[in-house]
């Protein structure tokens, strides 16, 4: 969920009055968004780095509002306070207008074949006669950064470039080049760099070095010139110093490039419907022609203007409530969802607004009405929907077995699904190959390497940790194991283990055995060769020689049992005997 | 102890301490020294006369003493170490080297250079030389010492005391001894207390004219030999429990390995999404894909997500059938829920409820509340013409069943629910709002191209185990509650686990 920071008194300035914190707090709750917390710069960096680097910072009150994923209007104090003002039936919401320029005046993006193979897309604007101040740029620029981190995946689906207009001469070229072909000053450097000398001076960049792996390794790095060569920026890694914009800069063009063309129309909509409000016209952006290699020609932003129906009754059942269709249509107005009944009262229609890119289904329509009526508002109804209730067998004898195993006086271990590779293998004699595991391929840590195939390192490394408690230890798990399994469709699938150790100063083998006899005679089990169940000598890696033997039962071999090899038993980090079983416990079901 | 040793005693109680009670009472320190007899031997002799039950009343009394050590013996008869040191001084002096060599010289010197009783003249011909600096002097230590001999520590000032014990002239003994008196069952002649009933005396009725020894009921009783469940066990029992209570259908789970299909692309989650990063779940290296997917269904899935339909307009991007087909570790129950969903889609419809409780897995960074892998619980209505009312009422119930029932609820987004609600409940400890769940009701993209009938709404919700067992069971840290790095003392000694109490 994205934060946004904003300055408590400058919000509550556009919003024209002051609240308390709990009022703010639960304006919030009630529109979806959430106070996360209340600080000030002093008190960020004293918490990051300590009371001696807060020296001399701002006391300014901040608040920090988690605003949800998919509402990238409200990404700003611009859209925030637009939001809650409509919300709170303060203003009614802007309407959005594209202006196309004089023919022949307008500004152009070309894209060439070259940055089509990179970098397919791009979208373009202006924002004419816009007027900065300190906090408004600011704003501007943590917009930008706020579209990146989330819409834009980092960069890599969209990244956004603003540039002073009057600084550069269209039409604009969007193409690629070769690193060592690219050479510019880029953002907030005093000399000319090239495309490759660029990489290694970002690569140890806190910042920019995440976007590096976005074009590195590409014969051509997408590239923005306008009509003299000069550089605009090098998508999706930095901007030119040259287009730089200030406080003073009037004309402003945006331009979004990148992979996914929906969603450089959306970052396109939602900095020019934010930011156009400063304009000498507000809430006008001038357009921007962009031509693809084919020739075809776009107009951007699209600041499109959705038309939707619903029903009141619709909306009305989805939520559970009963108001008129008036009242429905003044609620969704209330969410930036300007509408109006129609067809004697038969129908809603809802004009989408571009900012709302959210709303792709009247259930998203079926939500705001909800949100403007208030979710603490709604009658609380159970349904009547009548089922008769039924446990997993494979889960129901889990649970019958478990309390049976802590009767016979074992102890319930809970341990980990995910471990190392040495747990499973290395540690219990065994190549990992032969384990049948399913490998994680990203694992931040070796704790994280593979899917347990054996409960018994689980337990082991439980009794390693709880050394110092009195012997004997009696510990037993129930649960899933997994092993790659090529009959189904992912691959994979578990089995639900039963584990069980003893572990004290003699191996105890009478002591597991006596509880494998238990366990089957809860199973009803009889102990004979034909219908029932029976223990041969066999060796396992895990165990001592001589001293293992398979579990058959059902005509199936389900596991084994017997005193760990004292190979084991020092891997693990123990210094006593230890006798084990683990058992399949899905036959039984 | 010898049986005589209590008889003596209890005779000695008898004589010189008539009555029971505050008036009379005998010391055991005097009581050991007319008896001629060790004061331990006595005291052996208390403690088992005490085991007999009232016959004997003993209060512990503690007495501190002063005594001399050895060193202070010796100061106390020849004189301070100080003092010899000085008389040994002629008054022609003595060179310092010499001195030294004298007994006990070390402290004497410093202490008679402290008392400016000796001086030193390091520049005398053939090296530093000591000669007396008053002519005579009064040996205070000595004098305090055999003060204290006598019997008369307590005159002396308590800086004196406590500089002769600093300089381990002078000791503090602390005296244990009882105060003795009769008993409520008094008597000279010692008898044997029975400890247990045995079948012998029942048999022969001997227990009828037998005293019993008493017991001491405020120790705690033998712990018995058993096994234990593990806390969050306890809880996930609890909750399968609650959810069966309430109608709810247990939904097979037992499936760690999912394909991103199930996990995210049935759920209308967009491939993009950042859950679907490498940093937020674990992928499979091995086996890398899942082979089969539902065809029909994954085309219709597909157009839902790039083209709309359904009355949506879709996410509009390219999907990518690799992508789906990636294995992963399930990141919620709810990849189990889609299959459910799916499986019902495909007969006549008729409503159901459905639960799971079962382990989910993020690649996220871990902490004192997360860990890699974690339990979910999860609810799942499927019926004809469910509102969000529905929602909030199945929510109220399922809490309330918890023993929560000051429930708010906040607006919020999900990729597969709209309207989409976090549960907040009102924590009297943290005195705030804390999120206990996660619910909404299923966007149509999701359930229309499974087949489900329009007019079915689908209301779920979910919530994570560990967190109410740590708040209930007053655990911090989750590495002490789940995992091989548990305490199994706190296995041991968890209660019964009872959510509404």
């Amino acid at each position: 969920m994205p934060t946004v920071t904003v300055k408590r008194d400058l919000l509550f300035e556009a919003l024209g009055r002051a609240y308390t914190d709990e009022e703010f707090d639960e304006l919030c709750f009630e529109f979806g968004l959430e106070l996360d917390e209340i600080t000030s710069e002093k008190a960020i960096i004293s918490k990051e780095q300590g009371d001696g680097k807060a020296e001399g910072a701002s006391d300014t009150v901040l608040y920090k509002i988690d605003v949800p994923a998919n509402r990238y209007d409200l990404l700003c104090l611009e859209g925030l306070v637009r939001g809650l003002q409509v919300f709170k039936e303060r203003i009614n919401l802007p309407r959005y207008e594209k202006i196309m320029p004089a023919k022949g005046e307008g500004q152009r993006l070309i894209i060439t074949e070259e940055a089509a193979q990179v970098r397919p897309h791009a979208v373009a604007a202006v924002l004419r006669n816009i007027t900065f101040t300190k906090e408004r740029y600011n704003s501007f620029i943590d917009l930008q950064e706020k579209l990146h981190q989330n819409i834009c995946r980092k960069r890599a689906l969209v990244a956004i470039g603003t540039h002073d207009l009057d600084t550069v001469t269209g039409p604009f070229t969007f193409t690629a080049k070769a690193p060592s072909e690219i050479k510019f000053k880029p953002l907030n450097q005093s000399q000319e760099y090239t495309a490759s000398q660029l990489m290694d001076l970002y690569r140890t960049d806190s910042h920019l070095r995440h976007y590096l792996h976005l074009i590195e390794n590409k014969p051509l790095y997408p590239i923005i010139y306008d009509s003299n060569g000069v550089v605009l920026s090098m998508p999706p890694i930095i901007n030119g110093e040259h287009t730089k914009i200030s406080l003073n800069s009037r004309n402003v063009f945006i331009e979004c490039t990148g992979t996914d063309i929906t969603k450089a129309k959306i970052v396109l909509d939602i900095l020019v419907t934010m930011f156009s409000e400063y304009c000498e016209k507000p809430f006008s952006v001038e357009a921007a022609e962009v031509i693809y290699p084919n020739g075809k020609t776009h107009i951007y932003p699209e600041l499109a203007y959705r038309k939707e129906k619903v029903k009141p009754e619709f909306i009305n059942k989805k939520i559970g409530i009963s108001e008129t269709p008036s009242n429905l249509a003044k609620l969704l107005t209330r969410m930036c969802l300007k509408s109006h009944v129609t067809g004697n009262g038969n129908n809603i229609e809802i004009e989408i607004p571009p900012t709302r890119a959210d709303i792709i289904h009247a259930c998203d329509i079926v939500e705001d009405a909800a949100i403007a009526y208030g979710y603490n508002n709604i009658q609380m109804t159970i349904p009547k929907t009548y089922t008769i209730a039924n446990q997993l067998p494979l889960n129901k004898l889990t649970e019958l077995l478990r309390l049976d195993l802590a009767a016979a006086g074992f102890t319930e271990a809970l341990t980990f699904a995910l471990c190392s590779q040495e747990d499973i293998a290395d540690k219990l004699g065994m190549d990992i190959s032969e384990t049948k595991a399913v490998h994680i391929a990203n694992p931040k840590t070796a704790e994280f390497q593979v899917a347990r195939t054996s409960l018994l390192p689980g337990l082991l490394k439980t009794i390693a940790a709880n050394r110092k408690m009195p012997l004997p230890l009696k510990l037993f798990e129930i649960s899933d194991i997994v092993v790659k399994d090529a009959s189904t469709d992912v691959g994979a699938r578990n089995y639900r283990h039963l584990c069980a150790l003893y572990y004290n100063k003699t191996p105890g083998f009478e002591i597991i055995h006596g509880l494998l006899d238990r366990v089957m005679q809860l199973l009803e089990v009889p102990p004979n060769q034909e219908n029932g169940y029976m223990i041969k000598a066999t060796e396992g890696s895990a165990f001592f020689p001589g001293r293992c033997a398979e579990i058959i039962a059902k005509g199936q071999s389900i596991g084994k049992l017997g005193v760990l090899h004292p190979d084991v038993i020092t891997k693990f980090e123990l210094t006593m005997p230890c006798s084990a079983l683990e058992i399949n416990i899905e036959p039984f079901v | 102890m010898s049986p005589g040793v209590a008889e003596l005693l209890l005779q000695r109680l008898e004589r010189e301490a008539p009555g029971p009670g505050p008036g009379g009472g005998l010391c055991s320190l005097e009581a050991a020294a007319a008896l001629g007899l060790d004061h331990q031997t006595l005291v052996g002799a208390v403690k088992s006369l005490q085991a007999l039950g009232e016959v004997i009343e003993a209060e512990p009394r503690a007495a501190t003493r002063w005594e001399l050590s050895a060193e202070g013996e010796a100061a106390a008869r020849d004189g301070s170490p100080e003092a010899r040191l000085f008389a040994s001084v002629p008054a022609e002096g003595l060179p310092q080297s010499e001195l030294l060599k004298l007994p006990g010289a070390q402290v004497g010197f410093s202490k008679a250079m402290a008392n400016k009783w000796l001086r030193l003249d390091k520049e005398a011909p053939g090296g530093p030389r000591v000669f007396r600096a008053v002519a005579a002097v009064q040996d205070r230590v000595q004098e305090s010492l055999r003060r204290v001999q006598r019997g008369e520590a307590a005159g002396l000032p308590e800086r004196d005391r406590a500089d002769l014990k600093r300089r381990k002239l002078l000791l503090e003994v602390t005296l244990k001894s009882y105060w003795l008196r009769k008993g409520s069952a008094f008597s000279t002649a010692v008898t044997r207390q029975e400890t247990e009933l045995t079948p012998e005396m029942i048999a022969t009725g001997s227990w009828r004219q037998r005293p019993f020894k008493a017991y001491n009921f405020a120790a705690l009783g033998l712990p018995p030999a058993c096994g234990h469940l593990h806390p969050l066990l306890k809880v996930r029992s609890q909750f399968r429990q609650l959810f069966l209570e309430m109608g709810f259908t247990e939904m097979p789970t037992n499936n760690f390995v999912e394909s991103s299909f199930w996990n995210f692309d049935a759920l209308f989650q967009p491939q993009q999404h950042p859950a679907r990063d490498q940093h937020d779940t674990f992928f499979l290296q091995d086996p890398a894909e899942a082979a089969e997917l539902p065809a029909g269904y994954m085309a219709k899935v597909k157009k839902v997500h790039s083209h709309g339909g359904y009355g949506s307009q879709g996410y509009k991007y390219e999907w990518k059938v690799e992508e789906a087909r990636k294995n992963l570790l399930r990141t919620h129950t709810t990849a189990a829920s889609a299959r459910m969903l799916y499986r019902l889609a495909q007969e006549k419809f008729a409503p159901v409820k459905y639960f799971s409780v079962d382990r989910v897995f993020r690649n996220e960074s871990l902490d004192a509340t997360h860990l890699a892998e974690f339990h979910q619980a999860e609810g799942v209505v499927a019926d004809r013409g469910l509102a969000l009312g529905h929602l909030l009422g199945v929510l109220a119930q399922f809490f309330a069943k918890l023993g929560i029932t000051q429930l708010r609820f906040k607006p919020a987004y999900n990729p597969y629910t709209e309207p989409s609600v976090e549960v907040f409940c009102y924590h009297r400890g943290l005195k705030k709002w804390v999120e206990v769940g996660n619910s909404g009701v299923f966007r149509p993209e999701l359930l229309l191209p499974m087949g489900l009938p329009e007019g079915v709404s689908v209301i779920a919700w979910g919530l994570s185990l560990e967190r109410p067992t740590m708040v209930k069971y007053g655990i911090n840290n989750i590495r002490e509650l789940v995992g091989h790095r548990v305490n199994l003392q706190m296995v041991y000694d968890s209660p019964l686990c009872r959510l509404d109490a």
